[in-house]
């Protein structure tokens, strides 16, 4: 029952004990913090950087380079922005050398809104980071997911960006990390005790890590988290839980609704989005990053293209709405990214609309 | 005035100044006669980048100098051993090029074997990844250093700000040999609208960071100079900067001519009019050393000339580490 900052957290202690890791830092990372969302709490290769995301980005790219593997983080990816040429720099390290020089480092940073964080802590980062070749990129929507894609990241011998939807850090998960204290409440309790940091004075604190094992989930490949037959929705992060939830409810009212989480956005589970496609021939993509050369609308295209006469229905992007941030006040926020409602009203249009 | 370093060394210096000085006026004509798209490099930097290129600890891995150059660095290259040819082939973009496979620009080298890490045409951004190198190498028993070099008019970008910031802190000092080639003129705008200092090296005081600034003309003062740095860097394993006075011969690249520039000083004539007053070498040795160079770049673009250029079928491989053919 860890959730998902915990989840991450225990993969980072993994990837130190067994693949590698020897670099995990950032703003305010390393102790006594251990992340503002304490996801490296108790790590022993953790410190923290100058408040300089050029500086993090950097040393990410140089430390690959000299074959030492890291994690950093961008504290909130909406100060990731000033690095973009970097992140170009390090997406293409491979490709610009011919395949010489391997570049496997790991970015990660918080995403996406849901926590009433203003407009400096709402921004998403998918559409602009898809537009970057040569990173691997994954974002997971449940702790389980979260550990597995950290390990499959710190296998990589790509740069890979892990992007955690901050909304989910401290959602439970519903199933078990191996080696993880059973899904109780005992459990969770004893998980807290053991690895979640005490308030107040820390500095002689422990953690006492449960005995983990590997669980890799593979890059590039997606999940189907509810089965239907009518419409599909491609979802990856927090709305994979509230296209989840719509599913659930619209079975209710006789409409059969299909949820894939993507998982990786790059190299993406094209496959798995096709197939489902071709069963239900309705599909909606969605995601909170705002709607204008948003990355569901490559996929639209890619479903244009490929199944366009095959569809029963105009295939719908439903994202974010094209605004310079999402604003703090609750109708603000909630006008800004698509909430249940608006999933479950695309749905039932989707499937009303007739060939 | 006699020089301090031995007879063998300053031929050996002379022999790869000429080298680098023929390889980048080879590299100019090919330009100017359509075997390439664009030429940029370091004619001028001679005297400073030789020097440099023979006391790196070449290798591959922490235990080896990482080399975060920019695109003057030719004359490193060599002094470490590169072969002339190869530069001919990045010029040409052909399929052989060996530091990216006809993909990027001349004198952007890359080459894992040496620790050279992919030269990139962003101004400054090398200066952060050299963090990273840098801070593998804090590693204890660790032997290597790290050697980043750029010009002056990059050193406005904060990515100079943040290699110093990063590399003097108390809790993790880093083993950075920092250098800044200053020719006082970044592509067309002087100094005096870039910077208002009188050293860009001052810079390094504020950060308690050693630094040193040296005519980038003279073999000799850079020889000992990049000695005293580079000593200093792998004893101490804290950062150092050195600033260079150089020279920048034949422009900012072909973009503004790349046609020799009349007044700039050539430390290649200051070096060689010295060994002919010491008596190292004769006007007739240096003549010979520049006639064979000649000769033999023309027959090395020449052969270039008839190597395969890549096929358009290629552009996907390598996005990824290993990976062949369109990956989606």
């Amino acid at each position: 029952m860890a959730n998902m900052a915990q989840a991450i957290r225990m993969a980072l202690h993994y990837g130190e004990q067994n693949l590698g890791l020897e670099h995990i830092f950032g703003e305010d990372v390393g102790p006594p913090l251990g992340g503002v969302f304490t996801c490296t709490q108790g790590l022993t290769k953790t410190w923290n950087s100058p408040l300089d995301e050029r500086g993090i980005v950097g040393a990410a790219i140089g430390l690959s380079f000299a074959n030492t593997r890291c994690v950093a983080e961008i504290q909130f990816c909406d100060y990731i922005y000033n690095t973009i040429d970097l992140l170009k720099l390090g997406g293409m390290s491979t490709w610009a050398t011919n395949g010489d020089w391997p570049s496997p480092f790991t970015i990660m940073t918080p995403v996406g809104a849901g926590i009433r964080g203003s407009i400096y802590h709402s921004h998403s980062f998918d559409a602009m980071m898809t537009h970057i070749p040569g990173f691997k990129i994954v974002m997971p929507s449940n702790p389980l997911d979260a550990y597995g894609l950290m390990l499959a990241c710190l296998k990589e011998q790509n740069p890979t960006m892990y992007m955690k939807p901050k909304a989910l850090l401290r959602v439970e998960g519903e199933d078990q990390i191996p080696g993880e204290p059973p899904l109780t409440a005992e459990g969770k309790k004893q998980l807290k005790e053991m690895i979640d940091a005490p308030l107040g004075d820390r500095s002689a604190w422990k953690p006492k890590w449960p005995n983990l094992t590997d669980y890799t989930v593979e890059i590039g490949k997606g999940k189907i988290v509810h089965s239907g037959d009518q419409v599909t929705i491609v979802t990856y992060g927090r709305h994979v839980l509230m296209a989840r939830d719509v599913a659930v409810q619209l079975a209710a009212e006789g409409i059969s609704v299909e949820v894939i989480d993507m998982r990786t956005l790059w190299p993406y589970d094209w496959a798995m989005i096709s197939g489902s496609i071709l069963k239900t021939k309705r599909v909606i993509f969605l995601n909170e990053d705002t709607e204008v050369t948003n990355f569901g609308e490559h996929l639209l295209r890619r479903t244009i293209e490929e199944h366009f006469y095959i569809l029963h229905a105009r295939p719908r992007l439903l994202a974010g709405a094209f605004v310079p941030g999402v604003g703090l006040a609750d109708n603000l926020e909630m006008a800004s990214v698509p909430q249940m409602n608006d999933i479950a009203q695309a749905c039932r249009e989707i499937i009303a609309e007739q060939p | 005035m006699k020089f301090k370093l031995e007879p063998k060394r300053l031929i050996q210096i002379h022999n790869l100044m000429v080298k680098s000085r023929i390889l980048e006026e080879r590299l100019i004509r090919m330009y100017k006669q359509n075997d390439g798209y664009f030429w940029i490099g370091g004619p001028g930097e001679e005297a400073f980048s030789v020097p440099l290129g023979l006391q790196v600890n070449k290798g591959m891995g922490i235990d080896h100098d990482f080399l975060h150059l920019h695109y003057r660095s030719l004359p490193i290259m060599m002094s470490m051993g590169a072969e002339p040819i190869d530069s001919m082939r990045q010029m040409k973009s052909t399929a052989t090029d060996p530091y990216s496979g006809g993909r990027n620009f001349a004198n952007h080298y890359s080459k894992r074997d040496w620790n050279v890490v992919p030269v990139s045409s962003t101004i400054e951004t090398q200066y952060v990844t050299a963090v990273g190198t840098a801070i593998a190498q804090t590693k204890k028993g660790c032997k290597g250093i790290t050697i980043v070099n750029g010009g002056d008019a990059g050193t406005s970008e904060g990515d100079f700000a943040s290699a110093l910031i990063w590399s003097s802190r108390p809790a993790l000092q880093l083993p950075m040999l920092m250098i800044v080639t200053n020719n006082e003129i970044g592509i067309s705008t002087p100094l005096r609208y870039q910077f208002g200092g009188s050293f860009v090296s001052d810079r390094a005081r504020s950060f308690g960071i050693e630094q040193m600034v040296i005519n980038g003309n003279d073999v000799e003062e850079c020889w000992q100079g990049i000695q005293e740095a580079m000593k200093y860097v792998r004893e101490e394993r804290k950062p150092f900067v050195v600033e260079a006075r150089v020279s920048r011969l034949y422009g900012h690249s072909s973009a503004s001519g790349a046609n020799l520039v009349p007044g700039e000083v050539d430390s290649l004539v200051i070096f060689e009019k010295k060994l002919e007053e010491t008596k190292i070498m004769t006007r007739a040795q240096m003549d010979k050393v520049r006639e064979d160079y000649t000769a033999s770049m023309l027959e090395l673009s020449k052969q270039v000339k008839n190597e395969p250029m890549p096929s358009g079928d290629t552009i996907y491989d390598h996005v990824y580490y290993g990976q062949k053919g369109r990956y989606w």
